[in-house]
């Protein structure tokens, strides 16, 4: 494309202290083609996060190498719509699935949940990862459960954790989209999980994707929140992560 | 007190008021997960009649939530000017809307009849108006408000430059900044939301924002966008232009937000005893949004658009200097796509403005609602012919630190030029001082020597 039908914006020292779309130039004050284009592919990314399927085959497979108990499990929103307008049906499980559990006799301390939430994508690709490197460890100390869920909204994990008896929940599930991060992860603890808690009883572990928090420090945090849990025997906003702790390993950012 | 119509020999009945409001809401996905809207399209339009049917006096006695529990309806009831609102106090709401329209009821009459308007009365008529109406209406409106510019006049267009950083960087922040001044942006405020709500960052960061608007003389102010407690914290240490909060329709909203009047009005008189404006004294800046009562769980069964334009009475109260909804913040479970984001949008706008506030509007949506940058094109084009005092400038739209889309500084480029409208008198002067535009408003070639682009690294 011509360069010359654009005002360029001479602000190549600006551009390199920021991620914002700076500097963009523009045609009669409009953005030029590039730049509207790439913005669109942008913003078309994280919708199709947003409607990413829950890769069930793949991680069902993956999950029951671990030969922990594994429940496949559905929330009550039936669809992705319904699930975007109806968050508190994603935050309970259908009958057939309630059904399941009610089956379930082993006792469980943990219970581990992963859902698809805002970006299926965000789960397919990196939570097996995840639970490679922390299962091994937490199954030393603990009767672990796992459970994965379709159109599953943070809460859901209470309901599953309380329904099995565990003591303590994670569950993993896709963030929100942003623009420059379709594909994000977040992580979200509870103590003693009951149908009806809300997230000052949970602690947060968000914004895990490539250009974000890495999974080993995402892990770290992940140990500490579940110590400290088990320790002080409860959870949420009253445990504050210790950020010298989680970061006199590694110097990279954390929590974003 | 029951409401009913009766439509093809089926009678529709409304238990309350509040229901009825709630039944006749265009449709929007909060009022349904509130469980409040109507079951058909038919008791949606039997709802707007009934309503148009309703006295705006029976307004003033039959209170949505109660007086007794609830410090926003106490507002409500006791600021309402019986004199103000003599002039229409036969009308119903249904008459309301078609006096409204009316070519004699012009600005002046608005002004008159303000005071005399209550929240609820402004967000009745509002949902047996189309979309048309209340982009006429409001445009009768002329809203003014004045710090160190004049915001709201006709013809012209200010602009929220908003250059957020996820991790709060001061040279992030400033670039952003430049970049957005270079656009001609940041006539209402160069207003940042602060990724973290530290005392000490908010108030490094209101010093720098402050050294950069001394350095360059632009007339202008500026806002950290932290909670207002942070701000009373800072205000004695730190150059804070304009107060800031988040505010809802009901007690429990804003006790959600950690607020209730007491500690607005502390704000508000903390600021103005610093008189840091120049051609005027308006010190606050709230945001506001449908869905916020909702989402605290704080809405007494009283629809989302109403709760909204209660919000308009406690911002009413402190005499403002900007107001703007985040309409499409929230996401899909309150407004669930780009109609019904506009659509919300505009009713924000008409009633805030009926109500006498100098209204601005986050033209934005986010990546899980039904909406793209052709909606946002609309709800602008569509805010700006109604006169919205001002729009955000985000670079590029992009909210690195949100995560959501607003409007660009590119879009503010756009609007004043397709609606013939110009920055704020005094930002304007120092643009065309500064050589940023010409006498056109158009974008001047500027080169690397630019004072603009040598504020970096001094």
């Amino acid at each position: 494309m011509e360069n010359k039908l654009i005002q360029t914006d001479p602000s190549e020292l600006l551009k390199t202290q920021t991620n914002a779309r700076i500097g963009l130039g523009n045609v009669g004050g409009a953005l030029p083609t590039q730049q509207t284009l790439s913005l669109k592919l942008d913003h078309a990314r994280a919708k199709d996060a947003v409607f990413s399927p829950l890769n069930i085959e793949l991680l069902a497979d993956a999950l029951s190498e671990f030969q922990l108990p594994f429940f496949l499990l559905k929330s009550k929103a039936e669809n992705k719509i319904e699930y975007l307008k109806r968050p508190d049906l994603g935050r309970r499980l259908e009958k057939h699935s309630l059904e399941i559990l009610e089956k379930n006799n082993e006792k469980t301390d943990i219970v581990l949940v992963i859902t698809d939430g805002l970006s299926a994508d965000a789960v397919n690709t990196q939570v097996i990862n995840v639970l490679k490197q922390l299962i091994p460890e937490w199954s030393k100390k603990h009767k672990i459960a796992l459970a994965l869920v379709e159109n599953g909204r943070v809460a859901i994990a209470d309901e599953i954790g309380e329904r099995l008896g565990g003591k303590f929940t994670a569950i993993f599930i896709g963030e929100r989209p942003g623009l420059s991060s379709p594909h994000s992860m977040g992580i979200y603890t509870t103590f003693q999980p009951k149908v009806g808690l809300t997230d000052e009883s949970r602690n947060c572990i968000s914004n895990i994707h490539p250009d974000g928090l890495s999974i080993p420090q995402a892990i770290r945090i992940l140990n500490y929140y579940k110590e400290e849990s088990y320790i002080n025997q409860y959870s949420g906003f009253k445990l504050k992560l210790d950020l010298n702790l989680i970061e006199e390993q590694k110097n990279t950012p954390t929590i974003g | 007190m029951e409401f009913r119509y009766t439509v093809n020999n089926f009678t529709y009945n409304f238990k309350d008021l509040k229901t009825l409001m709630a039944k006749a809401s265009p449709y929007r996905t909060g009022d349904a997960l509130a469980g409040i809207s109507a079951e058909t399209n038919e008791e949606r339009v039997a709802a707007q009649f009934a309503l148009g049917e309703v006295p705006l006096s029976l307004f003033l006695t039959e209170h949505l939530i109660p007086y007794e529990s609830d410090e926003v309806t106490r507002l409500i009831v006791d600021s309402h000017y019986q004199n103000s609102f003599s002039s229409i106090n036969h009308l119903t709401v249904g008459d309301f809307r078609n006096w409204l329209l009316l070519d004699t009821t012009n600005q002046v009459v608005l002004d008159q009849v303000k005071m005399g308007l209550t929240p609820e009365m402004v967000a009745a008529v509002s949902k047996i108006m189309r979309n048309q109406d209340l982009i006429a209406v409001a445009q009768k409106c002329e809203v003014i408000s004045r710090f160190r510019t004049t915001v709201g006049q006709k013809g012209r267009l200010s602009i929220r430059l908003q250059p957020n950083h996820p991790t709060d960087s001061q040279s992030g922040i400033l670039a952003s900044t430049i970049d957005g001044l270079m656009y001609g942006c940041g006539d209402a405020v160069i207003g940042i939301n602060p990724a973290t709500d530290s005392p000490e960052v908010v108030s490094n960061l209101l010093k720098m924002l402050d050294e950069v608007r001394e350095k360059l003389e632009i007339p202008t102010q500026s806002c950290v966008l932290s909670h207002i407690t942070t701000t009373l914290n800072n205000i004695k240490d730190a150059p804070v232009d304009l107060v800031f909060q988040s505010i809802g329709g009901t007690e429990k909203t804003n006790s959600s937000f950690g607020i209730n009047l007491n500690i607005l009005n502390e704000g508000y008189e903390a600021a103005m005893e610093l008189k840091r404006g120049t051609v005027g004294q308006q010190v606050m800046y709230f945001e506001t949004g449908q869905g916020s009562s909702l989402s605290a769980n704080a809405h007494h069964g009283v629809d989302q658009q109403t709760c909204e334009a209660r919000a308009y009475a406690v911002a009413r109260k402190f005499n403002p200097f900007l107001v703007n909804s985040v309409v499409g913040f929230i996401g899909p479970e309150y407004l669930f796509d780009g109609k019904q984001i506009i659509r919300a949008a505009l009713e924000d706008h008409f009633c805030a403005k009926l109500l006498g506030l100098p209204m601005g509007m986050d033209v934005c949506y986010t990546n899980h609602a039904e909406a793209d940058q052709d909606d946002m094109d609309n709800l602008m084009t569509l805010l700006g012919v109604a006169d919205c005092n001002f729009f955000m400038g985000v670079p590029g739209a992009d909210d690195i630190m949100l995560n959501y889309q607003s409007t660009s500084f590119h879009d503010a480029m756009y609007m004043r030029k397709v609606l013939k409208k110009r920055p704020a008198p005094e930002f304007e002067a120092w643009l065309l001082a500064q050589g940023i535009i010409n006498e056109k408003g158009e974008r001047n070639a500027l080169n690397s020597k630019h004072l603009l682009l040598n504020m970096h690294g001094k």
